[in-house]
């Protein structure tokens, strides 16, 4: 029932948007400048307010993807589209008798004195006012898709348990259960321990599935995927939050006293390590946070600077050196992911279980 | 710098993606496969538990077995011994039954040979008086007559006489 409402859901979602690909308006893209690397690579492991797809011809194909600005006069959508790929803050959006412009990937209100729509200050920092930025951006539309997918073969998979198999799983279930059963037994199980640990199976499996599938998805190299989602900060920070949050709500008398007042040794002892426990609880989801952004953004500025070395040389005679190495990067990086992916849910449980551990003194 | 600013639509939506992914997942996917392999990991347990069982239960059937065997092994070995005594007995009865009919019967024997023999004797002096007295007798009347004659003829009657 859910199957068949998604399927339609993603099909409607996809019609949707892959419509409007062709209503792009090509654009003539500035050849004057020499090829910027950094620029590049940046731009590319970076959120952006449109997918871009190839540029063909001198020309940008991109999909376009809704913006969703809450400001001062309510609630604004409109399509990236209406930016015509501009990104320097020259084309104005006007709606609701506000103008947006689009700069460096972020939405401002354009400027109202001045001639130029873009004013900054002494050290080059913008200083237009912003819009609070909701938009369904590339990395939003790639973790979409991923939640998609996820739902589709996890879905799939709890259909092929059935009572006549005598819940053995078939076909997709003989792939995921492995994987399934690994969480449970490699990681929740000698993390949190027998008693609790069911109790946090279904988060612990979400978030390695979800982790896993963007950073797989990141190493695509073509759309829908190549978002660098799982290398962004921000994704990151809301999983390392969560297990925070967690480990701080379900935590025992035992874990508050082990950082506030170990037990066990001198007072002068117990008063040096109470702060610097007390910061650990805030390191650990820090570290998780910080360990995932730069493992996923590494692998991509790696792989794509390997790629541009083609570029910095301008020598195809360099490409099968360059592209041998980047596809020797990629596939440790999909090592990489899947190592990733399976440390930030060890970690996770394994700061959960220390939180509801039972201390036997 | 702007690489490490977490953004705030992304938070907002990764937020909201996670929770959604969350429940749908678990309630769709991580409930029913979780139940199914717990069911099924439960039924293995069960399962071997039960061949443990049965293995511990064959045990003792053995062991029984083996007690039972041990048991008719040696009622066998008591009723062979005691039917080996009984045969002896029965043997050593029935010789010395024999033994004592034999003697018996000697004895019985013995007894009609004495009496037959005490018997036989009798006659046999009764016989040998009735000779003795038709010997003299005869010896009386011939003596009579003539010596020799008497003693040939007394020689003669006793060549005659079948002393049986």
């Amino acid at each position: 029932m859910l199957l068949r409402f998604t399927g339609n859901f993603s099909l409607i979602f996809f019609l949707l948007f892959s419509a409007n690909i062709f209503a792009i308006p090509f654009e003539k893209s500035d050849n004057s400048k020499d090829f910027d690397v950094n620029e590049m690579i940046m731009h590319h492991i970076k959120d952006s307010h449109e997918f871009h797809i190839m540029d063909f011809d001198g020309h940008s194909i991109s999909f376009p993807l809704p913006i969703i600005l809450w400001t001062d006069n309510g609630l604004v959508t409109f399509l990236s589209s209406e930016f015509n790929h501009d990104d320097s803050g020259k084309v104005i959006v006007n709606r609701k008798n506000q103008e947006f412009v689009k700069y460096h990937e972020k939405i401002f209100y354009a400027a109202q004195t001045g001639e130029k729509n873009i004013i900054y200050d002494s050290n080059g920092i913008v200083i237009n006012k912003k819009p609070l930025d909701i938009s369904v951006t590339k990395l939003v539309f790639s973790m979409f898709i991923s939640m998609i997918l996820l739902a589709l073969i996890f879905i799939a998979t709890a259909k092929t348990y059935s009572i006549s198999n005598k819940g053995e799983p078939t076909g997709l279930g003989k792939f995921t259960e492995p994987l399934i059963l690994f969480i449970k037994d490699e990681v929740a199980v000698p993390m949190i321990g027998e008693k609790h640990y069911q109790k946090y199976m279904p988060f612990l499996l979400t978030l390695f599935f979800f982790i896993w599938i963007n950073n797989v998805m990141g190493l695509i190299p073509f759309f829908p995927f190549s978002a660098n989602l799982s290398g962004n900060i921000a994704f990151t920070f809301v999983l390392a939050a969560i297990t925070f949050v967690i480990t701080t709500l379900v935590a025992n008398k035992d874990y508050w006293k082990h950082i506030f007042w170990m037990p066990g040794i001198p007072v002068p002892m117990k008063l040096f390590l109470a702060p610097i426990e007390f910061l650990g609880i805030f390191i650990k989801p820090i570290s998780l946070m910080i360990r995932l952004f730069a493992n996923i953004s590494a692998g991509h500025i790696i792989v794509l600077s390997l790629i541009s070395l083609i570029f910095i040389f301008k020598s195809i005679w360099l490409a099968p050196a360059s592209l041998f190495f980047s596809v020797f990067i990629s596939l440790i990086e999909v090592l990489v992911v899947a190592i990733q992916a399976y440390i930030f849910t060890m970690l996770s449980a394994l700061y959960i279980g220390s939180a509801i551990e039972e201390h036997e003194h | 710098m702007d690489l490490v600013t977490p953004d705030i639509g992304l938070i907002f939506w990764t937020t909201v993606s996670f929770a959604i992914l969350y429940f749908v997942l678990s309630k769709f996917a991580w409930k029913p496969i979780l139940g199914a392999v717990n069911e099924r990991e439960k039924s293995i347990k069960e399962a071997l538990a039960a061949a443990e069982k049965a293995k511990e239960e064959m045990a003792n059937l053995k062991a029984d077995n083996e007690k039972i065997l041990n048991e008719a092994k040696l009622q066998r070995e008591s009723l062979l011994k005691e039917a080996r005594e009984i045969k002896s007995k029965i043997i050593a009865d029935a010789e010395s039954e024999a033994t004592e009919k034999a003697n018996k019967l000697i004895e019985s024997a013995k007894n009609a040979i004495q009496t037959e023999k005490s018997a036989a004797m009798k006659e046999l002096k009764n016989t040998v008086v009735d000779l003795s007295l038709d010997i003299a007798e005869k010896l009386l009347s011939k003596e009579l007559d003539n010596k020799e004659k008497q003693l040939e003829n007394i020689q003669d009657i006793l060549d005659k006489t079948n002393l049986n």
